[in-house]
């Protein structure tokens, strides 16, 4: 007989928010917080935990571009690319961001610490350009602004 | 609105007593409130205008003993960042405003559905709901309010795949009707409203009806909170009077050599300089959920658009056919043009499939796709082509 190893975050998660169906963004999202992604054994873990499917979780959590199912690194970079940052120098940023992490859009640095994304409209388009890392926004930004921030991100 | 200037507001933001409001509206009878906001002729500012009142009345005469609120705080449109701002500001305020929707329409449970991309704000706005909670239960009213956060995804802004979002699913957007008001989240009576038209609600039962209608025109009463960027030297968040002419805004805003606004985002229209006298902000001319951008000479047009065509064919939750194909389409039909493996004649047919997706896409997104394409391709074909 399969044994069920007991995912205790998930059932952690569960607890704090609930077995129902509306519970399974924010079981998802918080997964993401702890994990960087969500591994396919948590998601299973997760369908059994609010008995629906692997496929509805799945397909629920892949609608979402902030619930990642492929590992991302510890600090996840989204720089913003729709217009007003586009205009204002977006990729000057991108290329500062690749030049000092040398990673390039959609990679993660071999040490697993940065990942580095594009992102649509993150709402700072009168202080663009402008970009997210985690849930931090950083705005009128500059390759000098750029290179600091990272800098203080690669000593933590 | 006869001088050449616009009118600078200051009520959204005003840091008011909000328990004074609160403690006029629970006595009073939910119906005078939906009259109050009737009789100020308030709409919608997310960008539809759908009369406040109505849709709180409307919700109200529904029977179910169980409805909702949902403050929409999903603001993803490109160029828009006024709801941050005012959730950062006055976030109590917004609470109240979802207070007296509740009173209004008989409703226990509210939800605010918050971008993912503002998480930011969420230790903020959990201080101001403890307290927002505590009030209430001074005034003896049960009504809570819930935070849920979005995960990236421009489409959950849509009322309907907002409420498929809450409840834990793709946010797919929903067939109309029926509506939110009838049968909205958990397929109860909903009463959706974006963060302003929230707060505006809060100024209304707070200086009454009349005050809220002096501003504005006939068809365009009050203020509204505009999000300004774009080559401008003044880009923020200004609460300005509706109904001024897009003349009148670049004389304030522009860098004095304005060739073009976006109005309302990339679901909305560009307006040329050629146009800029006759053209109205507001819901007899041109409505917008906010956002204006400005567009000097030094910028390519058809940069512009390849951008928010990006953008849609990213976002597109690819429910639809005309939406999902039509966006990929007019991308990819915009670029042939560009490296001439197209001729100038396409662009024509181009036109005609983003009038088809207002016609036959499902929701707000593919049915406004057309709206840029359309007013930018029209007015800067020569910058499409070459």
């Amino acid at each position: 007989m399969e044994t069920i190893i007991e995912n205790e975050l998930v059932k952690e998660l569960a607890n704090k928010h609930g077995r129902s169906r509306d519970s399974l963004v924010p079981i998802l999202q918080d997964l993401v917080v702890h994990n960087r992604f969500l591994s396919k054994q948590d998601m299973i873990d997760v369908a059994r935990e609010l008995d629906i499917s692997a496929a509805d979780v799945y397909g629920t959590a892949t609608f979402y571009t902030f619930l990642d199912i492929e590992p991302k690194g510890k600090y996840v970079i989204r720089i913003c690319k729709t217009i007003s940052c586009a205009m204002k120098g977006k990729n000057e940023m991108l290329a500062t961001i690749e030049e000092i992490l040398k990673v390039k859009i959609g990679e993660t640095t071999p040490d697993g610490k940065f990942s580095l994304l594009e992102t649509n409209c993150i709402g700072w388009c009168h202080k663009a350009p402008a970009m997210l890392i985690n849930d931090t926004p950083y705005t009128e930004l500059t390759p000098r602004k750029v290179t600091e921030i990272l800098r203080e991100y690669i000593k933590k | 609105m006869s001088s050449n200037h616009v009118k600078r507001v200051d009520l959204i933001f005003e840091k008011i007593e909000c328990k004074a409001v609160l403690e006029k509206i629970v006595d009073m009878e939910p119906d005078d409130i939906c009259q109050e906001l009737l009789d100020s002729d308030l709409k919608g500012r997310g960008g539809a205008g759908f009369p406040t009142g109505m849709k709180w009345r409307f919700t109200a005469q529904e029977k179910d003993p169980v409805k909702y609120i949902v403050c929409n705080a999903d603001e993803g449109e490109p160029g828009t960042f006024k709801d941050r701002e005012i959730l950062d500001q006055v976030p109590g305020k917004v609470f109240c405003g979802m207070a007296i929707a509740g009173k209004a329409v008989g409703a226990k449970m509210g939800y605010v559905y918050l971008r993912g991309e503002y998480k930011f704000l969420i230790p903020k706005l959990n201080t101001e709901l403890d307290k927002f909670h505590k009030t209430m239960d001074e005034f003896n009213q049960n009504f809570r309010i819930q935070i849920r956060l979005g995960s990236g995804a421009y489409i959950c802004g849509e009322e309907s795949a907002l409420f498929e979002s809450i409840e834990g699913k793709r946010g797919e957007p929903r067939n109309k009707p029926p509506y939110p008001t009838s049968f909205g989240l958990f397929g109860k009576p909903t009463a959706i409203n974006n963060v302003e038209t929230l707060v505006h609600t809060v100024m209304i039962m707070n200086y009454g009806a009349d005050h809220f209608r002096e501003l504005g025109t006939k068809d365009s009463r009050g203020s509204k909170v505009f999000s300004i960027s774009g080559d401008t030297p003044k880009a923020g968040i200004f609460e300005l009077e509706l109904g001024m002419t897009v003349d009148q805004f670049v004389n304030d805003f522009g860098d004095g050599d304005t060739k073009a606004v976006q109005v309302g985002g990339a679901s909305g229209f560009c307006v040329p300089r050629k146009k800029f006298a006759e053209t109205i902000i507001g819901f007899e001319g041109m409505p917008t959920g906010g956002s204006m951008k400005l567009f000097n000479s030094s910028r390519s047009m058809y940069n512009v658009l390849h951008n928010y065509l990006d953008f849609f064919t990213e976002e597109s939750c690819g429910q639809c056919t005309p939406c999902r194909v039509g966006c990929q389409q007019l991308l990819k039909g915009v670029e042939a043009v560009k490296r001439g493996e197209k001729n100038s004649k396409y662009l024509d047919e181009l036109v005609k499939l983003a009038k088809t997706m207002k016609r036959a896409s499902k929701c707000g997104l593919g049915q406004s796709v057309g709206n840029a394409f359309g007013s930018i391709v029209e007015n800067f074909k020569e910058e499409i082509i070459y």
